[in-house]
């Protein structure tokens, strides 16, 4: 207990005297996460929505490995991405591992199908008749798809925050792709676990502290246009 | 609401690209950039959990414009990068282990860095008797013997590879309730072996690190065989290209300079009273 209110304290001076390294690893943490939860909403919402129209023999196979990979593990996502980007690996030449670029993959391939699985049942949830409505409206394919996407904007916006909770939260594949460089590609999460095998505990309880305060300010700042122009 | 959204959405990436214009450490020396200026470094935990590095590191940049990528993992991790050519440079302390390494030709010019020791610690009330025990394998088939609570890394590091030999010369073969894994770090092994009030091997530097925070006392100490050897090699260009043997070799260069043998000897005095390495670059 006294390691938590330690960390507390710590937390407290190291957001206050904006120590450098903090505060490189939390711009770090954002910028990776960010970019992450930002892929996986271009692969996932579509993906969702598609799964969510779409007729097509399978469909319900598709849907059950969507909604496996909601809980897909982080330490199996980042040996694969290692063993892709590995020099010895096919991508190897590209040189991505132990770069943030690696670890946006990593995160991404985490949030896409939290993205994809929350999308397909927001759209799922909206009433058939709407969409039978806008047909007979006339709406092109692309035209209904926004209409739904807008009706649904503050369930996309929960699959959002969920993606982010993903990728922010998980520390294997980080650890595995990243290599927690310092100065390079240690994140919130990865330098927890470094200060805690170094003994430093109240450290690393700072540090999740940090890790905490980010991710409510995060979801904060999409709560808030999630719940704008609610209506009674 | 849209438009708001999509500020919002694009806020990371833009913070991506203005983040990456920082990341490099020039050279302040003003020598010429070397030609590929990045070092993948495999590393066992111990030399990060100890600090060393963090000491290291920074210098080597700075004197030489090349940037040190330190991947600390358990040494079975480290040598395997090395045999699969995904490390420039190894420092890891498994002498045995190297040696396959250096005879299959994966690893080249290999040198002796510096060595500390194992050091078996335990719960002062030291249920198996051992203390002050001289002969390490004996300590340990007492341990078995009494079936007191002992931890293993069991993650194929350095340290576990030691252990596993010293049960090898204790003629036991560890296992039953007593004998738990860990599959961790020597920090996060030494915190559970305290809490449970077992017994485990670790490092002497990594223990005195965490001497403070830990309810462990140095038990058996000073056999022969408690030896804890650190080698640096290169891993070899010819087999593996892609290599970045220029900066490996300029690596190991400088970790057996003797101004940094200094600087490794000196490491640890002011803060344990005892240096946690000792240097000895150029011995066999």
């Amino acid at each position: 207990m006294e390691v938590v209110l330690e960390g507390l304290q710590q937390a407290f001076w190291l957001i206050l005297r904006r120590d450098p390294a903090v505060v490189e690893i939390t711009l770090r943490t954002l910028q990776v996460s960010g970019t992450a939860t930002l892929i996986s909403l271009l692969l996932g919402v579509p993906l969702g929505t598609a799964l969510a129209l779409g007729r097509f023999p399978g469909r319900r196979l598709v849907v059950s490995l969507v909604n496996t990979g909601m809980g897909l593990p982080p330490v199996v996502v980042g040996l694969f991405v290692a063993l892709m980007l590995w020099r010895s690996g096919p991508l190897g030449r590209l040189g991505l591992i132990y770069t943030p670029l690696a670890m946006v993959i990593a995160q991404a391939v985490i949030a896409a199908p939290i993205v994809a699985g929350v999308s397909l049942a927001a759209i799922q949830q909206l009433d058939p008749r709407l969409h039978l409505q806008l047909l007979g409206l006339g709406a092109s394919r692309g035209q209904l798809v926004l209409v739904l996407w807008w009706e649904a904007r503050r369930s996309l916006m929960a699959a959002a925050m969920a993606g982010f909770g993903g990728a922010i939260s998980e520390v294997g594949a980080s650890m595995m792709v990243g290599g927690n460089i310092v100065g390079q590609t240690r994140v919130l999460t990865t330098a927890t676990v470094l200060e805690t095998s170094k003994g430093n505990f109240d450290l690393a309880m700072a540090l999740g502290l940090i890790l905490l305060l980010l991710a409510y300010l995060v979801t904060l700042a999409m709560t808030w246009l999630q719940q704008s122009g609610r209506t009674g | 609401m849209r438009r708001s959204l999509a500020c919002l959405l694009v806020l990371p990436v833009l913070l991506t690209a203005c983040g990456s214009g920082t990341a490099p450490t020039a050279s302040q020396s003003g020598e010429a950039k070397p030609s590929n200026p990045t070092i993948l470094l495999a590393t066992t935990t111990s030399t990060q959990d100890s600090g060393l590095l963090d000491l290291l590191v920074p210098d080597f940049e700075e004197k030489t414009g090349y940037t040190v990528k330190v991947i600390a993992v358990g040494t079975g991790a480290a040598l395997a990068m090395g045999e699969r050519g995904d490390a420039d440079v190894l420092l890891v302390h498994a002498p045995a282990a190297e040696m396959k390494l250096v005879e299959s030709g994966d690893v080249v010019d290999r040198r002796r860095v510096m060595h500390n020791d194992f050091v078996l610690v335990g719960p002062a009330e030291d249920p198996a008797q051992v203390k002050g025990m001289t002969d390490a394998a004996a300590a340990l088939k007492r341990i078995a013997q009494t079936q007191a609570l002992f931890i293993s890394r069991g993650d194929d590091s350095g340290t576990h590879k030691k252990e596993k030999a010293l049960w090898q010369e204790a003629g036991v073969q560890p296992a039953g309730a007593w004998y738990q894994e860990s599959g961790q770090g020597m920090g996060a092994t030494l915190k559970i072996a305290s809490e449970k009030g077992a017994y485990t091997l670790t490092d002497r530097g990594t223990y005195l690190h965490l001497r403070d925070k830990l309810d462990l006392a140095i038990l058996v100490e000073g056999d022969d065989r408690l030896q804890n050897i650190y080698h640096v090699m290169v891993v070899n260009p010819q087999k593996h290209p892609g290599v970045n043997a220029e900066g490996a070799k300029a690596f190991a260069d400088y970790l057996t300079d003797p101004e940094t043998q200094k600087v490794i000897g000196e490491y640890g005095k002011d803060r344990f009273g005892q240096p946690l390495f000792f240097p000895d670059a150029g011995q066999e």
